[in-house]
């Protein structure tokens, strides 16, 4: 390390990837990737200098470290040593069956599966598509702290997607699957029953009428709210933002922000759920963070650097794209605990408002707190029944406004679909889950009056 | 670059294809600088190079894919070898291969700028810096910048294929970008700005710094509104976004696969006469204009929408040979580790006469809308369902008037496009494949209380 910098790491990444593609009865598609470099961060002062490369060797690792020595803007002067401990090595994440050596047959017979499943469904599914993926992704970070660490991450992925065409045009359904294990997926996943409920998906729809538009209670199916939570507050709760004053509960900490009823945790050390990892893209362990405790705000999620700005150990929730992206504080399996209600009397008790039952992804502004997130199979509730489907549309609501308006938590927790977290260009693996709950008043942006 | 030049690496693995094997490589290199300024400091200075191969073969009638991020000959060799047997498992589709020579001569483009590649870092940086300084100065009621970004990119790709298609490309880019918060009493607010261009004597930070502090402080004191049907005023940068979902709906790809809300309207009145809708890449003036598409094929003037009129849909290679047409040279990847898909290059509608304000001045009751979210979650290209998180200022009797947050704007895809009622006259370019321009639709659903 040179001297003058405060933290010196490298980052190096070896990640192998299989995918297959299958659309319009076709395997269109089948792909083999190897990514493998390391990334090189050097911090002095409030600066930060980062540069990688794909070239593995002395040289090239030694031309990486100086230029982000340089854009540390420290370069120059001695070498200081760093003793470095033996690697340590934590348990490599359980896999049943490694990917890599089940044949590229089995993998592709997954998708015809899927297609002949879903076109069973009815001469109204028009089209399929299914994805099968894998990856493997083997890290090792050391630093100037005398860290030396490393991990090896393998996921995999199948999803579906179907479309209906009928008198009031096309529909589509989706469903997917994954998790921080190998080829195993497929033995608690069954691809001709998701298959069933993507093409169900599609063919509900069909029928859907236009989303009603205005303020209104929403019950959110298990698993399915997690989403929300993860736009309502996840980010806002996220060290790197909170620090620059770009969130709504920057300095309340320690305050009520939610209804009495929530707790939410976010947890990296869920075996096999799809934010599941042995230790962090900075070489911090996974850990069970408790964000929100009774509705009382209790921490934020952080990694290394702001971690050291606070004098305060990092939360493990530092990650990164790839050894191409600097690490920034990440969230990773994030949950609401089980409530006590009857899911079914949520719904009884509701007169009338909107039940989600899929919700396909969202975004917010952390410095004001709007979020929205979409609905992809929701439900008019009317008079405490679920009645008619609606058509797709966003829900748009206030992360502190919409925290305090859960009025009931269901006893039915579920994780919801694997989901990819964008943030700054960079996209990381995340899960969710929640139990079925009600927010009582979310705006609804449909068309119908 | 020293050694072999990128379209001497690709055309050497297309020498491996044997009889009756078809081969495609598509040659990479690309070098970027991002600095992130913050409170007068460098935040962050990353400085990266990467470099990657993909290789696509056919086989009778079976392709397969494999990509490395690396350009070494072992490594090639290995990704050739791979791509190979994955076409073991491909479907047999007789439309499958890789683009010939089609006899259409590339556009003479000039896209790469040595006052880039020379400008030492630090000049750079000081960009960045002025920037945020620009952003801050603006207003005094701009209280903070989360992020000011100084990012640029040197970027070569070679394309080569056994059936005689040899084409490279270079070119330069580089922009910057603001995030600004506005605070008043405990509200805050954010807006962005930017500003583009070849190189960086082109880029004006005066102009992004006092864009983004203007989005922000005009929307303090915003607050949610009623919900009713009015007309919309969508700013350059929200045209520019759904632009890029209009495109996707006529993409060669949607419409033989049977996922195109406009398959069965060729030539039939798909939007208002004022729409007139051309993709271009061969348009200097584009961000992301460039003289081949992603299979080595000359770009060209593609008319889509002509006087409300559907004229045209894209197509590459594969989709034009099933179509039975010739390709629009329409071929699009994402990066080296994929394979090339039909997409748009760089679309643009056809400007009108008036400026913004004279459009907003015959509005008696709209909204001008100055960002939308949730385009991800809310918006089916396939169903043509349309609804988006929006902020912006509400128009009354002609003039802007209160700021309005947290509410979503509905209609279909279909009905946006018919219900246009004036193109503005302010057409730019933006860091996307779409330029901006503004744009009024009438009868458009907005949801709040």
């Amino acid at each position: 390390m040179r001297t003058g910098a405060d933290f010196a790491e490298i980052f190096a990444e070896d990640r192998r990837s299989a995918s297959a593609i299958l659309d319009d009865g076709r395997v269109e598609e089948v792909v083999s990737g190897r990514d493998r470099g390391a990334g090189v961060r050097v911090v002095a002062g409030d600066t930060t200098g980062f540069a990688h490369t794909a070239d593995l060797s002395a040289v090239g690792l030694a031309a990486a470290a100086d230029a982000a020595a340089a854009a540390a803007r420290r370069g120059g002067g001695g070498t200081q040593t760093v003793g470095v401990s033996a690697l340590q090595n934590p348990r490599r994440l359980e896999v049943r069956i490694p990917p890599e050596e089940v044949s590229k047959d089995r993998k592709v017979a997954l998708l015809t599966a899927a297609d002949a499943a879903a076109r069973s469904a009815g001469g109204a599914i028009t089209q399929v598509s299914a994805r099968y993926g894998d990856g493997r992704r083997r890290i090792l970070v050391a630093d100037s702290e005398g860290l030396f660490t490393s991990d090896d991450q393998v996921r995999t992925l199948f999803s579906v997607s179907c479309v209906a065409t009928g008198d009031t045009g096309m529909q589509t359904g989706r469903e997917s699957a994954g998790r921080t294990v190998g080829f195993e997926l497929f033995d608690l996943y069954d691809v001709e029953q998701m298959a069933r409920r993507a093409a169900d998906r599609a063919l509900t729809k069909l029928t859907a009428q236009p989303a009603p538009s205005g303020t209104m209670p929403v019950v959110v199916g298990p698993g399915g709210g997690g989403v929300l939570f993860h736009e309502a507050c996840g980010h806002g709760l996220e060290a790197d933002l909170v620090a620059k004053s770009a969130s709504v509960f920057a300095g309340r900490i320690g305050e009520t922000v939610a209804a009495p009823m929530v707790t939410l945790v976010d947890d990296g050390t869920m075996a096999g759920e799809w934010g599941h990892y042995g230790i962090d893209d900075e070489g911090k362990p996974a850990a069970r963070n408790v964000l929100i405790s009774g509705g009382v705000l209790t921490d934020y999620m952080w990694d290394r650097l702001r971690a050291r700005k606070e004098g305060r150990a990092s939360s493990g929730n530092g990650r990164r794209q790839s050894y191409q992206h600097l690490p920034m504080v990440r969230m990773t399996n994030t949950f609401i605990d089980n409530g006590d209600a009857d899911p079914d009397d949520i719904v009884a008790d509701t007169s009338h408002g909107v039940y989600v039952a899929q919700l396909g992804g969202g975004q917010v502004n952390t410095a004001t707190g709007d979020f929205v997130f979409g609905m992809t199979e929701a439900y008019l509730i009317e008079n405490g029944r679920i009645t008619a489907p609606i058509r797709e549309g966003n829900l748009i609501g206030n992360g502190p406004d919409v925290l305090t308006r859960i009025d009931a938590l269901g006893n039915d927790f579920a994780m919801g679909s694997p989901g990819t977290c964008g943030k700054d260009g960079q996209g990381v693996p995340v899960g969710d889950g929640t139990p079925t709950l009600r927010v009582t008043a979310l705006t609804v942006g449909g068309t119908a009056a | 670059m020293t050694g072999p030049s990128l379209l001497e690496i690709a055309e050497r693995v297309v020498g491996r294809a044997g009889v009756g094997i078809d081969v495609e490589a598509f040659a990479a290199h690309e070098q970027e600088t991002e600095i992130r300024a913050y409170q007068g400091e460098v935040e962050s200075l990353t400085v990266a190079t990467s470099v990657g191969i993909g290789v696509r073969v056919v086989r009778d009638g079976r392709q397969g894919f494999a990509y490395a991020a690396a350009l070494d000959e072992e490594t090639v060799r290995e990704t050739f070898d791979e791509a190979l047997d994955n076409s073991r498992f491909g479907s047999v589709d007789e439309f499958a291969g890789v683009a010939e020579p089609d006899g259409v001569e590339p556009a003479s483009l000039d896209l790469y700028r040595s006052e880039l590649v020379d400008l030492p870092t630090a000049d750079k940086v000081a960009l960045a810096l002025e920037l945020e300084q620009a952003t801050l100065a603006a207003d005094p009621r701009v209280t903070g910048v989360e992020s000011a970004d100084y990012a640029d990119s040197v970027y070569e790709a070679a394309v080569a294929t056994s059936r005689g298609v040899a084409a490279s490309a270079r070119e330069t880019g580089c922009y910057l970008a603001a995030y600004s918060l506005a605070s008043d009493a405990d509200e805050t607010q954010t807006g962005f700005g930017f500003s583009v261009g070849r190189h960086p004597g082109e880029l004006s930070a005066e102009t992004a710094g006092t864009d983004a502090a203007d989005r922000a402080t005009r929307l303090l004191g915003a607050a949610k509104a009623p919900s009713r049907r009015l007309t919309v005023v969508l700013d350059p940068y929200v045209t520019a976004r759904l632009l890029g979902i209009v495109g996707a709906t006529l993409s060669g790809d949607a419409v033989l696969k049977g996922r195109s809300l406009f398959a069965d309207r060729m030539h039939e009145a798909v939007g208002a006469p004022s729409l007139t809708l051309v993709d271009d890449a061969t348009d200097p003036e584009a961000f992301t204009a460039s003289a081949i598409d992603a299979e080595g094929l000359a770009t060209r003037r593609v008319p889509l929408i002509c006087d409300g009129v559907l004229q045209a849909f894209l197509y590459d290679t594969y989709t034009a040979r099933r179509a039975g047409v010739s390709s629009t040279g329409s071929a699009v990847r994402g990066g080296f580790k994929g394979t090339p898909g039909v997409g748009a290059h760089a679309l643009r509608l056809t400007p009108g006469d008036r400026s913004q304000t004279e459009i907003v001045s015959d509005i008696d009751d709209g909204l001008l809308v100055q960002g939308v979210t949730g385009l991800h979650s809310g918006v089916n290209a396939v169903s043509g369902d349309f609804s988006v998180g929006a902020e912006g200022l509400r128009i009354r009797d002609g003039e802007t008037a209160e700021p309005i947050r947290e509410v979503t704007i509905a209609s279909t895809i279909q009905r946006l496009l018919m219900d246009v009622l004036e193109v503005g006259s302010d057409l730019e370019w933006l860091p996307m494949s779409a330029a901006g321009v503004t744009l009024a639709i009438a009868d458009v659903t907005m949801s709040g209380t």
